[in-house]
């Protein structure tokens, strides 16, 4: 209990962290909302059951197609023009799944009168620009003229479905597998496992004794695991094999005469671990990873 | 025993090139690559948009001769220019393309203001889907531009950091031309019309 009191401490504390970080924004530009829900509405336009039937909508049609639609409202995107603070968000919440790259982004910024559809590499050839002006001129801004900003929404969005299933983009179901965290490789557990483990192991086997020390060790790859991975399961995963290994193998014994010789000096070439769409831990929601390259139309009402 | 030296000198050997940066310059050299073929690829998407807006405006407003001209020349000289991945090795040829690709920017922006005198054409179902397609295409350039600004800056930094450098200088890798301030500044600002009297060719980007 004590302990389960602790995890969601730390669990709170991890998203608080991820929250400030985005709410804090990048150089006077206008921040990003984290992505916690299929329908974010920054303005306070929408109500509550507004919000929560657009939601049930954008779920439904997820689970039946696998194609990710999300909305955002947001009073303004000044400084920047909407189109690039469009693409930003995009890029931070990578709507769609990756490979697919079939998800899509709806952005209203109610006090600039504008609106976006912004659309991932893999719907672009249905939901064509023209095809995504249209849908903003015809389905939506009518609405929005008159200041009905749910029906507007709401329009849109059925419409921009309505298209992509026209076109037949049902994306291939996901992957039953369990799905290792963009930016975690392989060749990453390996070296852990092929270097960390024994220098670890066999300096602190030396210090502490066998079980004491193998249990120290794995704790400490299971924390590094964590930090590079950003994964409790890779973690859990990376700790148990090895504890597995420093206790059971013996290869401690081995390298751990030599031990201080491997110490490794000053990492290697960094970079290369960037933590993709699971940032924050918590929140029931996020994109798969799709990839934008500044597709989609905008217009104003 | 002797297999497990082994492996262990061959993950030393690994960690060391990886430590002096040539595996890192590999990666960002693979991705600026990357990132410039995305331009490449949006400045040809645009390129092939071209015959067709101008075969439509001429249907409403075949007396525009001068701007049509302008665009359909602009045009031609992208053309002209070789667009290779190696151009990105080449800092002169690298700005005479950026500059060719700016003169059909604003050529057709001109064309764009000059559309909007013409209700007909603007109400033209062809016209609007066209000109939404180039509005789009030129925010794909946008986003285009701007990733390869960002994995170039990380090449360069990492080709004149030390100690990378000395790796980038055994393996002869330069650091690479980036699109300038002065382009932006081009790309930006609004083109002027001015229908009194002939317009010459835009001025090329003042160099910085």
């Amino acid at each position: 209990m004590k302990r389960f009191a602790l995890l969601l401490a730390l669990l709170l504390a991890a998203v608080a962290h991820a929250q400030s970080a985005w709410e804090s924004g990048t150089d006077g530009l206008a921040p990003i909302p984290p992505l916690t829900a299929r329908v974010t509405d920054r303005t306070g336009t929408l109500d509550a059951s507004q919000r929560a039937a657009l939601e049930d909508k954008l779920a439904a049609w997820e689970s039946k197609t696998g194609n990710q639609l999300v909305v955002l409202m947001v009073p303004s995107t000044k400084p920047e023009p909407i189109e690039a603070y469009s693409i930003r968000v995009a890029e931070a919440w990578k709507i769609g799944r990756k490979g697919a790259d079939n998800g899509a982004v709806f952005l209203v910024a109610k006090d600039d009168r504008k609106m976006r559809i912004e659309v991932g590499y893999g719907l672009e050839g249905v939901l064509t620009d023209a095809m995504a002006r249209r849908i903003i001129s015809d389905d939506v801004a009518p609405y929005f003229r008159d200041n009905r900003f749910a029906a507007g929404i709401d329009a849109g969005v059925t419409r921009i479905m309505q298209v992509v299933d026209s076109g037949g983009t049902v994306a291939p179901p996901p992957d039953k597998r369990a799905q290792v965290p963009r930016g975690f490789n392989l060749e990453t557990l390996l070296i852990v496992l092929f270097v960390g483990v024994p220098l670890v192991g066999g300096i602190l086997k030396r210090v502490f004794g066998r079980l004491l020390g193998s249990t120290f060790g794995a704790g400490i790859i299971g924390v590094g695991a964590w930090l590079f991975a950003g994964s409790m399961a890779i973690a859990l995963l990376a700790g148990f094999v090895a504890l597995v290994v420093m206790l059971f193998l013996g290869v401690g014994s081995t390298f751990g005469r030599r031990g201080g010789m491997y110490i490794p000096t000053g990492g290697w070439g960094g970079g290369g671990f960037r933590g993709g769409g699971f940032g924050g831990g918590g929140g029931g929601f996020s994109g798969g990873g799709g990839s934008f390259g500044g597709g989609g139309a905008s217009g104003g009402w | 025993m002797l297999g497990r030296l082994a492996a262990l000198v061959a993950v030393l050997a690994s960690l060391a090139l990886s430590g002096c940066g040539y595996n890192q310059l590999q990666r960002q050299d693979e991705s600026v690559k990357a990132a410039w073929s995305e331009v490449l690829n949006q400045y040809q998407r645009r390129a092939d948009l071209v015959p067709n807006l101008v075969n439509t405006v001429k249907g409403y407003a075949a007396h525009e001769q001068q701007v049509l001209t302008e665009v359909t020349n602009a045009r031609a000289q992208v053309g002209a220019i070789r667009a290779t991945p190696e151009l990105i090795n080449d800092p002169a040829a690298f700005e005479k393309f950026v500059q060719a690709q700016n003169q059909l920017q604003s050529a057709l922006s001109r064309l764009l203001l000059v559309a909007e005198n013409y209700p007909n054409l603007k109400a033209d179902a062809l016209f609007r889907d066209l000109q939404s397609q180039l509005e789009g295409t030129e925010n794909r350039i946008a986003v285009a531009r701007n990733r390869y600004i960002k994995s170039v800056q990380e090449f360069n930094t990492t080709v004149r950091q030390f100690p990378t450098n000395l790796t980038a200088m055994v393996f002869k890798m330069d650091v690479k031309p980036n699109f300038t301030v002065a382009d932006e500044g081009a790309v930006s600002r609004p083109p002027t019309v001015d229908f009194n009297k002939p317009q010459p060719a835009p001025a090329p980007a003042p160099k910085s």
